[in-house]
């Protein structure tokens, strides 16, 4: 630790102090260092002139210019809003299944539409609206409670089993194992039937006992032919598409606990004319009927 | 005699912490009890077995530094260093892989429990233990007089330590009280506010009673740190707990005041944690291993109060375009751009000492390490004027953006400049000729160096992007893409940033084994000077 500093005879002077071998130079503050301060000194002092800035006793001062930022947020969102006022009231005046022949009204839909789901849909059905397990998928044509406009906007204005609307969708599969409707035998024939109808039995022998138990317990809302209903949501076990899933274990699971999926009102967050909006963007997705 | 108090005061905190573990009302609460019924048990009987023994004659060693307290804070540095870049390395993979949280570790080992994790442990594990050692070995040299206090350092030192352990066990068992950088709940903060005014106490009569006429100003910085970080400590976490037993409390500032006082302390934990503290790093290690006097003395006492005075306005920042006032923001704003001169002054007096020495960047990596750190710091210290700008931060804010500022400053400036000082004192602690290895030096700066880039441009990329797709709306005003699309396309960043993050902790582990293999392998030194006696 004793090694020397080096020095040139170049060197500037040093301020005469050492400290365990380190010196100083006594060089002065770089210029271009010191300007640049000053004029952000005097940048500051104007900046703070021009916009809100030094607190007092009471308020504080509002700057020149006069910026605010909430008045700034307030007044984009409303030019937006204006601009698009007579749209929306046209929107909401038109006739659901008629939007989408008027080109420019179903154009403005689906962008609309498009950024409610985004916000608002996207967290359950996903970004791109493929859904997820207990979230349809609103890509294709299966529908739980129907695909046509109205049926949309029904559901989107309402929800499903949710306790906020009454006018929500509602159905209510019972829970055949925990409520002891079933036997764990019978449940275990019965998903082998329902795994039959889209063709994947998992034990063929079991196939003709499930029916005769879907026929007394399923039918009346999955229908004899098991297609579902969708006065009622009930859906369809025969095309091989599963809400929650077609193995043999997820269905056995369904069967005993049931399932109750939820969805919220939506006509207390979102005005007619989005609601419509989303629904117009949901039907044009390509399953709309 | 004192020992007799001592075991008084062991003896009942042991029983209150038996006490405390019975009627604990949460896990987190109950396993500090657990812990700290074991440390003063353990010391405890450890003083009782040494009561009354014949004590060895210290009046020879009040002459020489006390360096075995500075030993042990680099070995725990390295260590927390390591421990801090590997959580940090695997949360990374975390976001870009989520399955990485997995199910049977719910509830400690998914990210929201391992980021605070990983931010403690890189900030107050890895920078405070290198803030401990560094200061209590340059105050010693640089006032040619050991450490004031005599065994108060070791308490200051083992006393963090158990800091650390009860913030990290109490984030993964759920002990937050979710303030950012600031997480531990009420009673780990009493313990390290006990813990830093012995801190202070131990550096200030270290200066007071100092050999030299001037304070160097390594010193004022490092004094400026523990004397700030002790105000912003305390102010942030002024909290009642819901009940003794327990770890949970509630904060006494509402609503947009908490918020304010959150930043007002996040950001000077940025401030004089880790710019403060390491300034005074910078301003003893790079002379001294540049061998060349320190650029402008004049320089260095403005830039040093014009940086003290101005970065504690600057949290508001933080919290552009939120509930806090417009003039509030526009002070935190314009305090955080007049900030970028006195920043770039400690840059100026750093990369300057080098001139007259710029050869030694070609033979000695050491120095190199020091001065990419301070063009880290340069870099970080006007990218974040930059970013305080109201408009920039509008695109900038909640984005990867920041957490690439953040780590431009931290990997690059902190970690750097600490790899740097790390390098410097192990073989003068160890009393070795040299360093092990000088290759491995520079594998590691190259490996770390390279980490950092990935790691910043990745989120620059991924920051900047994200900012854009936020904003972005149709002709009709609408939002084009939902919050998942933007987490969607950063996935390739993501694995980038992680990559970058796996060069950093090889390098990290590489100065571990070269450090190690110097105190194990490099040849002694004979007879060094441990001995205060003032410069000149």
């Amino acid at each position: 630790m004793s090694k020397k500093v080096k020095k040139f005879d170049d060197d500037p002077n040093t301020t005469g102090h050492s400290w365990d071998g380190i010196e100083e130079f006594d060089n002065p503050m770089p210029r271009w260092w010191l300007w640049t301060f000053y004029a952000t000194i005097i940048w500051g002092i104007g900046y703070t002139i021009a916009y809100p800035a030094w607190p007092g006793i009471q308020a504080a001062t509002a700057g020149v210019l006069g910026w605010n930022s909430r008045a700034l947020v307030a007044e984009e969102i409303a030019a937006v809003e204006e601009a698009n006022a007579p749209i929306n009231a046209r929107l909401v005046e038109t006739e659901l299944t008629e939007i989408a022949a008027d080109a420019d009204l179903n154009g403005y839909a689906v962008s609309s539409g498009a950024a409610v789901f985004k916000t608002w849909c996207a967290q359950c059905h996903g970004a791109g609206a493929a859904g997820a397990k207990g979230y349809p998928n609103l890509l294709d044509d299966d529908w739980l409670w129907g695909g046509t406009m109205e049926d949309i906007h029904v559901t989107v204005t309402h929800g499903i089993r949710n306790e906020e609307s009454d006018e929500a969708r509602y159905s209510e599969m019972p829970a055949f194992g925990r409520d002891e409707l079933l036997e764990k035998e019978e449940i275990d024939q019965v998903v082998n039937f329902v795994m039959s109808l889209s063709g994947e039995p998992q034990d063929a022998s079991k196939v003709d006992a499930g029916a005769v138990i879907f026929a007394d317990n399923c039918a009346s809302c999955h229908m004899e032919d098991g297609t579902g209903d969708r006065f009622q949501g009930a859906p369809n076990l025969a095309d091989a598409i599963w809400l929650y899933g077609g193995d043999y274990d997820t269905l056995t699971e369904t069967i005993y606990n049931s399932r109750y999926g939820v969805m919220p009102p939506w006509n207390t967050r979102l005005s007619e004319a989005q609601i419509r909006a989303v629904s117009a963007y949901v039907h044009q997705l390509g399953g709309g009927e | 005699m004192s020992n007799y108090i001592k075991l008084i005061a062991l003896g009942l905190i042991t029983l209150f912490a038996m006490i405390a573990t019975n009627y604990a009302r949460d896990l987190a609460y109950q396993v500090h009890a657990i812990i700290v019924m074991l440390v003063a048990g353990g010391l405890f009987l450890y003083t009782l077995r040494h009561t009354d023994e014949p004590v060895a004659a210290t009046g020879s060693l009040q002459r020489e530094y006390f360096d075995s307290v500075v030993r042990y804070g680099v070995i725990a540095t390295a260590f927390w260093g390591v421990v801090g870049f590997l959580v940090g390395v695997y949360i990374a993979f975390q976001l870009a892989f989520p399955v990485l949280n997995f199910d049977w570790a719910q509830g400690f080992a998914n990210f929201g429990r391992l980021r605070p994790l990983h931010t403690s442990a890189v900030i107050f594990a890895f920078g405070g233990n290198a803030l401990l050692a560094t200061s209590f070995y340059v105050v010693q040299r640089t006032s040619a007089a050991r450490l004031w206090g005599g065994n108060l350092a070791w308490f200051v030192f083992w006393g963090y330590q158990l800091f650390i352990v009860l913030a990290a066990t109490g984030y993964l068992l759920g002990g937050t009280q979710s303030k950012e950088y600031a997480e531990p709940e009420w009673y780990v903060d009493l313990w390290l506010t006990v813990v830093w005014v012995a801190y202070l106490a131990v550096f200030l009569g270290t200066v007071i009673k100092r050999k030299e006429p001037h304070i160097y100003v390594a010193n004022w910085f490092y004094l400026a740190f523990i004397v700030t970080v002790a105000m912003l400590h305390v102010v942030n976490n002024l909290t009642i707990p819901v009940s003794i037993w327990g770890s949970k409390s509630v904060i006494v500032w509402a609503g947009v005041q908490d918020a304010m006082v959150q930043w007002w302390y996040g950001h000077n934990a940025v401030g004089f944690f880790l710019t403060a503290g390491f300034l005074g790093m910078m301003y003893y290690f790079v002379p001294k291993q540049a061998e060349r006097p320190v650029f402008s003395y004049k320089l260095s006492i403005i830039h040093f109060w014009a940086l003290i005075f101005l970065y504690i306005w600057a949290g508001p920042h933080h919290l552009h375009y939120t509930a806090l006032p417009d003039w509030a923001s526009t002070l935190g704003m314009v305090f955080s751009i007049v900030l970028w001169m006195p920043s770039w002054g400690g840059m100026i007096n750093g990369l300057m000492t080098l001139s007259g020495a710029w050869d030694k960047l070609r033979t000695d990596p050491v120095i190199r390490m020091m001065v990419i750190s301070i063009g880290f710091y340069g870099m970080s210290t006007f990218e974040g004027p930059m970013m305080s700008i109201r408009a920039v931060n509008s695109l900038s804010h909640y984005t990867d953006w920041t957490i690439g500022h953040v780590h431009s400053g931290a990997l690059g400036w902190n970690g750097m400049i600490t790899f740097g000082a790390l390098y410097f004192l192990v073989p003068v602690l160890w009393k070795r000729e040299r360093l092990y290895s000088l290759s491995l030096v520079s594998w590691h700066f190259w490996l770390a160096t390279i980490g950092i880039i990935l790691y910043a441009a990745s989120m620059w990329v991924t920051g900047i992007m994200e900012g854009l797709m936020w904003r972005e709306v149709d002709a009709n005003g609408f939002l084009v893409n939902s919050f998942a699309d933007t987490v969607a396309a950063k996935f390739p960043m993501y694995v980038v940033r992680a990559l970058g993050g796996v060069m950093f902790l090889a390098g990290a582990l590489i100065m571990c084994y070269n450090l190690w293999m110097t105190v194990r392998r490099a040849p002694a030194k004979e007879a060094s000077l441990t001995v205060a006696v003032p410069a000149e």
